[in-house]
């Protein structure tokens, strides 16, 4: 739906410094417009749980970091974002990549469909879908308004489609 | 060895404006010692994160060393953390396993495997300098000169288990900590 440089952009527009990410196959091709841009620094985790906890160190040192993963790892991650969103009550902002939203050709009846959003509410994550590519701006415009109120947020970008 | 006098020795050894992070079984005798602002009791904890945290605060604050105080059990919760720490070429991080084959904090049930070589995962994972203790008086002498070894470094420490002793308790608000930490890491 929007390409490495676009969302490279909008990170740089937000003072992102940091993207803790494991990649799947919409947002991993990201990662090398974000890198050639060189604003945000790129860090490569291996489980999803690892990014929210890298994240709350950078955020313990002063950064902004954001967590780029698919709802697939937002499910591995649950003890981490209680324990860094909850018990610490840390602001940390994630873009997670909803799988099959737009077009379960490759996966018929994925469950991801099922579980993710209610998975988001129970995490008590306030969250934008994003299913178009009209709505490029909401993402700024989400995340800034967790900004304003401390609190943690995520967008959750359609997949499926290209 | 025992946790504690190994604690002891890095008490007496960190630098002032090193982040000293411990968890559990360290965590518990650590706060019987006299406590600095960048000290991060990572009690509650998510499960195995410590150094996750640690990575994240050694990349922020580069100029800092940061030091890990992990328990076994705890280590292997998160075992590809160590690669992300070393890929990420943070190599002001210390990681120092205190490896007691247990459970400790939960009644000393035995782990899936005691004796698993944190060493050799830590040399397979990239880290820079890797040691292993299990004597105190050595661990004493040199500890200094590990806490300086180019990094990322991870130390496995042999320590006996402590048996029926509680595990640690938060000491204090978790916000209000990471709220103090934040303020002294800005200084």
């Amino acid at each position: 739906m929007f390409s490495g440089e676009q969302i490279a952009s909008v990170l740089d527009e937000l003072g992102v410094s940091h993207v803790v990410t494991v990649p799947d196959s919409t947002v991993g091709p990201w990662q090398s417009a974000i890198e050639q841009r060189g604003r945000a620094r790129i860090v490569r985790v291996c489980r999803e749980g690892e990014a929210w906890q890298v994240a709350a160190g950078l955020h313990l040192g002063g950064k902004t970091p954001l967590v780029l993963i698919q709802c697939t790892g937002l499910f591995e991650s649950g003890d981490a974002i209680r324990n860094a969103l909850h018990d610490w009550k840390l602001p940390l902002f994630s873009i997670i990549g909803y799988r099959s939203y737009l077009n379960q050709d490759t996966l018929p009846g994925d469950t991801c469909l099922v579980f993710t959003e209610p998975v988001l509410d129970t995490w008590r994550i306030e969250y934008r879908l994003i299913a178009s590519p009209s709505q490029f701006g909401e993402i700024a415009e989400h995340y800034a308004a967790c900004k304003a109120a401390a609190k943690p947020g995520a967008i959750l970008i359609g997949e499926g489609k290209a | 060895m025992s946790a504690k006098e190994a604690l002891v020795a890095i008490h007496a050894t960190r630098k002032e404006d090193d982040v000293v992070i411990t968890t559990m079984t360290p965590a518990r005798d650590w706060m019987t010692l006299p406590q600095s602002a960048l000290d991060l009791v990572l009690v509650p904890s998510a499960m195995g994160h410590a150094t996750s945290i640690g990575l994240g605060l050694a990349l922020a604050q580069p100029e800092r060393r940061v030091i890990v105080c992990n328990g076994d059990g705890s280590m292997l919760m998160n075992l590809g953390s160590l690669v992300s720490i070393a890929s990420a070429g943070a190599t002001n991080v210390v990681v120092i396993v205190f490896d007691n084959g247990v459970y400790e904090v939960t009644g000393a049930q035995p782990l899936p495997s005691p004796g698993v070589d944190f060493a050799a995962i830590a040399r397979g994972s990239g880290f820079a300098s890797v040691f292993d203790y299990s004597d105190g008086d050595r661990w004493r002498n040199d500890v200094e000169r590990i806490l300086n070894a180019p990094g990322p470094v991870l130390a496995v420490l042999h320590v006996e288990p402590v048996v029926g002793v509680p595990g640690p308790r938060s000491p204090g608000p978790a916000a209000d900590r990471a709220r103090r930490l934040r303020d002294a890491l800005s200084r």
